[in-house]
């Protein structure tokens, strides 16, 4: 059974159809790719997938289970997490709080273990400080665990938000933009960092991304969204080869 | 080199959990020292007593600010109708005082249920409170606390409560409350509840805000504490995370009332005669609560607790000094204004950060060479 499915999945607003008809199957430990002209509908898709668009149209399923029509907290434990295209970190935390609110639902004590600092509170604080720890390990932020998420800089900011969704212990993973704002070198540390986390952590990964040479370089398969509609669809190559493809991208 | 070694502490740290922060601690170490050298005065005599009237109050409006800031600073609504919260644990609370005054004679005994009925009422008072409001936003979210603080205030001004053998009598007209030969008005519309029973000491309030400083402290370090300052600093994110906003919000907003219960309950109980004002329990009580949390510092308990005592003991202590009494509120208004500019000022704040650079630079020196 695939793991994510997605039938007929559609939003209008008002008389607009942002997104309409999309169709997507996804195998687990897939890393699939998501292209198209701005405003063509990409980040619509993601934000109907975690729960911010309610569809009005069409129905998808995690796992065999329908999350049509669930908030986004609720999707996100059913295992569907997601990064932001415009960074939304928790400015005043420190890094290692970041991860630490995505492991809120993985590693839990009471409220008042918490106020009373119970046994619970002791135990449970110092497993999530390791596994945040390693955590920030695998994105080389370890280093910069108790600066304010708003000092980083542009690059790790990206990367931290990467490792606190991954923090939520998520089946499907939806990257809105990665490489948005990094130069070469850095698109292609973290091409081989989104390889490493969809092997060591069992993801499927679904991503938006305009940097073609990221797209190229992972994504065995892609749609192609333009004016909401699914323009093509395919093996990576194929796709980015066909006429109509280079047309929406480049014009005539 | 120095730099590098404290890197390598600094790690062998994040693993070890410490029961209490180190600003936390600095925090209550002023709060007892500012407790035992003013209990040593009062004790000793030398202070005055208008100086020592202060004490108790002073106590009240520390755990409101710190109460406050627990939504304003760390949730990120603002509230208006704090006030309305303390209401309702002092006059719940004083209710309950002066109804068992002689059935329970044990003065701790019934203070302290005067306490945590007053806090539970205004717990509830919360909660019944924030389920329609808390879906409000912003400024929509202010204007609704703000009338609910008025509604309760405007309640106990025409709420008539007496009790005779029969039980209890309630009305909203004093003529028609039926009373027997034998009953006794307890809650007495405007003029309120009188003969409560003046069992407030500076000892207790200070109890109460250091048990209040730490359940903040503590909650704000802890798991609950994150995905609260999380939905603060960006709603859309928290939900993505799986953080339950509604949940949290909820028992923001009731811990917070719990607390203004509280501070209502001994604020009542260090009068003898409880009447619900403007001054008091009115809008102009919760605005200078929020004075107190926003010149505090949003989210900084610390700042919370100095703001609120210097800026309530400060008009009240210009009032015993001669000439300057006259221009009490215009020096109020001015120290607003210093505050306001030393918080946020460009300028100062740059110059703030520039200290703690330096010594934050100091201790990796000492802890480089220690190592």
């Amino acid at each position: 059974m695939a793991l994510l499915e997605v039938k007929n999945l559609g939003i209008t607003f008002g008389g607009l159809h942002a997104v309409d008809n999309f169709n997507l199957t996804l195998e687990k430990g897939a890393l699939y790719g998501l292209i198209g002209p701005n405003g063509a509908g990409k980040t619509t898709v993601f934000n109907l997938l975690t729960g911010v668009y309610a569809p009005t149209t069409g129905t998808f399923y995690l796992d065999g289970k329908e999350l049509k029509g669930k908030k986004p907290a609720e999707i996100n434990k059913a295992g569907i997490a997601r990064t932001f295209q415009n960074i939304r970190l928790f400015k005043n935390l420190s890094v290692l709080d970041n991860v630490k609110v995505g492991l809120h639902n993985q590693m839990k004590y009471s409220t008042i273990e918490g106020i009373f600092r119970l046994p619970g509170f002791f135990k449970t604080e110092k497993k999530m400080n390791e596994r945040a720890m390693d955590l920030l390990k695998v994105f080389d932020l370890d280093d910069s665990a108790d600066t304010l998420a708003s000092n980083l800089p542009y690059g790790k900011q990206r990367k931290l938000e990467i490792a606190r969704a991954i923090a939520t212990n998520p089946k499907l993973l939806l990257l809105d933009e990665p490489a948005a704002g990094m130069n070469p070198n850095e698109t292609k540390e973290l091409m081989e960092t989104i390889h490493f986390i969809r092997d060591h952590f069992d993801l499927t990964v679904l991503v938006i991304e305009h940097d073609m040479s990221l797209v190229s370089g992972i994504c065995e398969e892609i749609t192609v969204l333009n004016f909401g509609k699914e323009l093509a669809k395919g093996n990576t190559a194929d796709v980015l080869k066909n006429p109509e493809v280079v047309k929406a991208y480049l014009g005539e | 080199m120095a730099i590098k070694t404290h890197s390598k502490l600094e790690k062998k740290n994040t693993n070890t959990v410490k029961p209490f922060k180190g600003k936390d601690l600095i925090t209550y170490l002023i709060v007892v020292v500012f407790f035992t050298v003013f209990q040593v005065l009062a004790s000793t005599g030398t202070l005055k007593n208008s100086l020592k009237a202060l004490l108790v109050p002073i106590c009240v409006q520390v755990i409101l600010a710190v109460s406050l800031n627990l939504v304003v600073g760390f949730l990120g609504e603002l509230s208006l109708g704090h006030a309305g919260f303390m209401c309702v644990g002092a006059f719940t609370g004083t209710f309950f005082s002066v109804l068992m005054e002689d059935v329970i004679t044990v003065v701790w005994v019934r203070f302290a249920c005067a306490f945590v009925i007053g806090a539970i009422a205004a717990a509830i008072s919360g909660i019944l409170i924030g389920i329609p409001v808390l879906r409000l936003k912003g400024d929509y979210l202010a204007i609704v606390t703000l009338a609910f603080g008025e509604i309760i205030k405007t309640i106990v001004n025409a709420l008539y409560i007496g009790k005779d053998s029969n039980g209890f009598h309630m009305s909203l007209d004093s003529s028609k409350l039926g009373m027997g030969t034998d009953g006794q008005i307890i809650l007495n519309g405007p003029q309120g509840i009188s003969g409560t029973p003046k069992n407030s000491t500076f000892l207790i309030g200070f109890i109460l805000v250091m048990l209040v400083l730490i359940i903040v402290n503590n909650l704000m370090d802890s798991r609950t504490g994150r995905a609260i300052m999380s939905i603060r600093d960006n709603r859309i994110a928290a939900e993505s995370v799986g953080i339950d906003i509604t949940k949290y919000k909820l028992m923001v907003f009731t811990i917070s009332a719990a607390m203004a219960g509280i501070a209502g309950v001994l604020y009542s109980h260090n009068l003898s005669k409880l009447t619900a004002t403007t001054a008091n329990f009115g809008y102009t009580m919760s605005i200078t609560i929020l004075v107190y949390v926003v010149l505090g510092g949003m989210g900084n308990v610390r700042g919370s607790v100095i703001a609120a005592t210097i800026l309530y003991a400060l008009p009240e202590l210009l009032r015993g000094i001669g000439d300057l009494s006259s221009y009490r509120m215009l020096i109020y208004s001015i120290l607003l204004i210093l505050m306001m500019i030393f918080n946020n000022g460009t300028y100062f704040v740059s110059l703030r950060e520039e200290i703690a650079y330096k010594f934050k630079n100091k201790k990796t020196k000492t802890a480089g060479e220690a190592a």
